[in-house]
């Protein structure tokens, strides 16, 4: 047996049989980023010796017979704005390039606690504001499927990891689709949680109230076993909610009393969608009802706003969120701050200091966000484009509230294309932010959604097909999600590049 | 020419909490900088807010007890503005949606007879305290977080106030009703208690028309006699100057000054010239705060008697005199209890109040105690008074019997038995040694009888005498008595 063809399952079956170790496991995974990160850049600066290390203190544990966490000797990489105690968390950002938190991460901890293996950290894009993986200071991640092409963002480095084979399971944020668009186009399986379901105490924010830390994986099982170990209320995030974990992993076999409703809206199939992706979705309607489902159309009529409400509410909480990013206690300090010109002049040092940072520590995307979010919010703006926005945001989740009366599940595409070349949008915003029109709605609403692998182009690109539930209803997300698995094989394809 | 003063004011508030406002870091005073501080108080990239729910009871305890009406729904905002004295570059605050609107404080009555009534508020809310900058020489600025993150309140009144003796006094019944309700220490010099005050005036000319003087904020104001000099240096300065240039409220802008306190004049402090534009927004990282009716009537029951409250029942319940009302209540709460329980043990609380002022607080005063560290509890005290009152004991006994009690901490009994204490209250035994004084102290009578001295000068002399034959174990009055008797019986 092979550890890096294994999933979570696969993995834990080999420690349990002995035909590998975790130290085995991860010296597998160790190599194998090794000899192909170069290629994706997926992995920043690993050193696989603290991880090892762990890895043979779980084989230890487990020879001596002791209760072993449901994760036990799991190699898990991480995404790049998520705090490791002493560990760089750069968010792949030139202003964070040396920043090491002095604390973990809320789903840090409960990984430790659950046993899994730390393997390293992941490119993204710079604070996870892009679709591309492109902003990242470290240079864009590239798609083990194409090494011209991106493998989407933000979390560009965890889904090309997992896709890979460079790590079997990885945590990623998802702020406007930053796990599910990337595990669409590198053909893994991605999941957003209901905002809530998991602390964001140690991921370093972007927009408050739109981030979710989240779990990649090769098969539906894979999220499914780390969200278990994930989620739950913790006292340091007040917007985590207190409800009780299920056992997710259970809840993707058991037996449901009735037949899965599964929605397709009408607004999924406009302008801007791939035709490969749209049949896609319309077969994975097809294999939905051959395994008993009834497929239904349903009308989310205020989704068409979701962009612009998005990229008012994400910036607007953004120029926030980054303030603190000024060179006076942390961030990148600029050295030279000396007035430029005759404007400049009359401003205090602190200030030419903090702008000169600013300046050169953000890179143009996080710059643009930063401004567009300020200006959303200034006196005399904000009625227009903020308040807006949320009155907005309320209708679309209003449209899914009266959705989900009549369906268990809503189906649909993750990203409206499959894979494009790297440089292909980074010079054109408004591309790059249609990308987010299908998974922006749930971050909108603080739904729960997942991309998993539901085709493959003509070329050879794979095509997710996202599945959205109810808050809190990640078992049916799940176990709709399972159903799907169960009946197709697209989730076994493996890129053949590497 | 006649004016009206209008002044209202805004006070800030350090709630006194064991941790900051939204993290678990401490919240003492006069530590080294940047020594109260953690992951969250200094905004560390992936650090997210929680709100101290202690913080809130205080903050709705200070509403409720001055009549405010309590929001259900309450919220957080996010105030942006780019200063290092709060390393998030913003400041968790209220903005639209503040926990408590209207209330009112009491304003207390002056001595002259002004005073009285009470000013309106506008609203109360709660935020996080910015950090400390120290302008240091040289044009280095250093920054002390400590102070970042504390919880504070900011209590905005109505321009009610006419005078600043009233603004003064409404501050000082601020602290005193903060204090008896454990909310704060308001301590000004600490910082605990900040306000900044808002002055202009109504000019009524000669003409019977009416102008108003461009509205003045004043600042720096570091404690309660500054913010009364400041009004009161301020209110004249507009006067001569809208005599001397005569613009009024519509002509200037508000201006913000700073109280110079060494030099007791107001000076112009450095205008923003853009009015700030905090863009302010829901802070995401928070939940609201719903308060629900058994929240209010369990916060509603912590709270005890107010200050105002007391001083009008210790002048009913007791028939104590305004002024010893007023005393004993603005010791503070355990003073006040302290009172309550010896007028209740002895029935006497003229006597109470007498002991408590002239001997209690004399003595916690010179010693710098605390009260609950007093040796002498209500009911030793009380116990005490009573045997003063029952006459085994005279005042001057009883002061040194008190003295040592503080002493030994031993009960008065002890004290009285070790110390011999005790009076002669025996008729027959007392009128043998006025007799016999009478008798040693020939001179005295022919004083008497010369008419050279005062008799009364004589009387005393002699009632001095037979205190000193008893050392000081006789009951004064009987030794008057007996005395007179006994001089009549001689013929004087």
């Amino acid at each position: 047996m092979d550890p890096l063809g294994a999933t979570i399952s696969g993995l834990l079956d080999g420690f349990a049989s002995g035909a590998f170790s975790s130290e085995e496991a991860v010296r597998a995974f160790a190599d194998r980023i090794e000899a192909h990160n170069g290629k994706l850049n997926a992995v920043l600066d690993f050193d696989p010796a603290h991880a090892l290390e762990q890895a043979r203190a779980i084989d230890a544990r487990r020879a001596q017979g002791h209760d072993l966490g449901p994760l036990a000797g799991v190699p898990i990489a991480i995404k790049d704005n998520i705090c490791r105690r002493g560990e760089l968390t750069t968010c792949c950002s030139r202003m964070l390039a040396s920043y090491r938190p002095p604390f973990d991460a809320t789903v840090i901890r409960r990984l430790h606690h659950a046993g899994a293996v730390i393997l390293g950290r992941l490119n993204m894009d710079e604070f996870a504001m892009g679709s591309s993986n492109e902003t990242s200071c470290f240079g864009p991640a590239r798609n083990p499927w194409d090494l011209e092409r991106s493998p989407g963002g933000s979390s560009g480095g965890a889904a090309a990891a997992v896709a890979a084979s460079l790590a079997p399971t990885a945590l990623g944020s998802d702020t406007g689709g930053s796990i599910r668009q990337p595990a669409a186009l590198t053909g893994v399986v991605g999941l957003k949680p209901t905002y809530g379901r998991v602390s964001r105490y140690g991921l370093v924010a972007f927009a408050s109230s739109l981030d979710q830390i989240g779990p990649f994986g090769r098969e539906v099982a894979d999220v499914a076993r780390v969200l278990s170990v994930i989620a739950g209320r913790d006292p340091m995030d007040s917007t985590s909610v207190d409800r009780d974990v299920p056992d997710y992993l259970a809840a993707l076999e058991s037996k449901p009393d009735r037949p899965l409703r599964v929605g397709l809206a009408r607004e999924f199939f406009s302008e801007g969608l791939d035709p490969e992706v749209e049949s896609a979705i319309r077969e994975a309607a097809r294999v939905f009802e051959a395994e008993g489902a009834t497929v239904s159309e349903i009308s989310l009529p205020n989704s068409k706003h979701a962009i612009p409400a998005y990229y008012i509410v994400a910036p607007a909480e953004a120029s926030s969120n980054l303030a603190r990013y000024d060179g006076t206690i942390f961030g990148h300090r600029a050295e030279d701050f000396e007035p430029k010109t005759d404007a400049e002049k009359d401003l205090p040092a602190l200030i030419r200091m903090m702008m000169a940072s600013r300046a050169e520590g953000f890179g143009p995307e996080v710059t643009r966000r930063i401004m567009l979010g300020t200006f959303v919010l200034s006196a005399g703006y904000a009625d227009r484009y903020y308040v807006q926005a949320l009155k907005v945001r309320r209708l679309i989740r209003d449209d899914f509230d009266r959705a989900f009366q009549n369906v268990d599940v809503i189906l649909g595409p993750t990203s409206p294309v499959p894979a494009f070349k790297v440089g292909e949008k980074l010079s054109d915003p408004l591309a790059m932010y249609l990308l987010d029109v299908y998974t922006g709605p749930a971050n909108l609403a603080g739904i729960p959604g997942i991309s998993l692998p539901g085709g493959l182009t003509k070329s050879g690109l794979p095509i997710g097909i996202q599945l959205q539930a109810p808050a809190f209803a990640e078992e049916t997300l799940l176990r709709a999600a399972r159903i799907f698995e169960r009946a197709t094989d697209w989730h076994t394809k493996r890129p053949g590049l590497v | 020419m006649d004016y009206d003063i209008i002044i209202g004011l805004e006070i800030h508030v350090q709630l006194q909490t064991e941790s900051k406002m939204f993290s678990a870091c401490g919240t003492e005073f006069g530590l080294p900088p940047n020594t109260q501080t953690d992951p969250v108080s200094l905004g560390l990239p992936g650090t997210l807010p929680v709100m101290n729910g202690k913080a809130f009871d205080l903050a709705l305890k200070t509403a409720i007890a001055f009549g405010a009406d309590i929001a259900r729904f309450t919220k957080w905002d996010r105030k942006n503005y780019y200063y290092p004295d709060l390393p998030k570059n913003y400041q968790i605050s209220q903005y639209d949606l503040p926990f408590s609107t209207g209330g009112a404080l009491p304003i207390p009555e002056r001595k002259d007879g002004g005073g009285g009534g009470s000013v309106r508020l506008t609203r109360i809310h709660l935020e996080e305290d910015t950090g400390k900058m120290i302008h240091a020489a040289g044009g280095l600025s250093e920054v002390d977080l400590n102070r970042a993150g504390v919880p504070l309140l900011e209590i905005v009144t109505e321009p009610d106030l006419r005078d600043p003796a009233d603004a003064r006094g409404c501050l000082e019944e601020l602290r005193l009703t903060l204090r008896y309700l454990g909310v704060s220490d308001c301590e000004m010099q600490e910082g605990s208690l900040r306000c900044d005050a808002n002055v202009n005036l109504h000019i009524t000319k000669d003409d019977g028309s009416k102008v108003a003087t461009p509205i003045v904020e004043i600042k720096n104001m570091n404690s309660f006699s500054a913010v009364e000099k400041a009004l009161r240096y301020e209110i004249e300065r507009q006067f001569e100057k809208w005599k001397d240039d005569g613009l009024t409220i519509k002509d200037a802008p508000k201006e913000t000054r700073g109280w110079s306190d060494p030099d007791g004049i107001t000076k112009p402090q450095r205008q923003k010239e853009t009015a700030a534009d905090y863009r302010y927004f829901p802070e995401p990282d928070l939940v609201p705060v719903e308060v629900d009716d058994a929240w209010i009537a369990r916060i509603r029951e912590e709270i005890g008697e107010l200050p105002m409250a007391r001083r009008r029942r210790f002048e009913s319940e007791y028939g104590l005199s305004p002024y010893d009302a007023n005393v004993l209540v603005e010791q503070g709460q355990d003073v006040a209890d302290y009172f309550d329980a010896v007028a209740r043990e002895t029935g006497e609380a003229k006597l109470a109040s007498n002991w408590i002022q002239q001997d209690v607080l004399r003595v916690i005063k010179e010693k710098r105690l605390p009260l609950a560290d007093f040796p002498v509890g209500p009911a030793a005290l009380a116990d005490l008074i009573n045997r003063v009152k029952n006459k085994q004991l005279n005042t001057n006994q009883g002061r040194e019997v008190l003295a040592a009690m503080i002493e030994t901490g031993k009960p008065a009994d002890a004290v009285i038995a070790e110390g011999g204490y005790g009076l002669i209250g025996d008729r027959d035994e007392l009128a043998a040694v006025v007799a016999a004084t009478i008798e040693a102290n020939p001179k005295a009578l022919d004083d008497l009888a010369g008419g050279k001295k005062k008799p009364e000068a004589v009387k005393g002399w002699l009632r001095g005498q037979v205190m000193k034959r008893t050392q000081g174990k006789a009951d004064p009055q009987l030794v008057v008595e007996l005395l007179e008797a006994r001089l009549a019986e001689l013929g004087h």
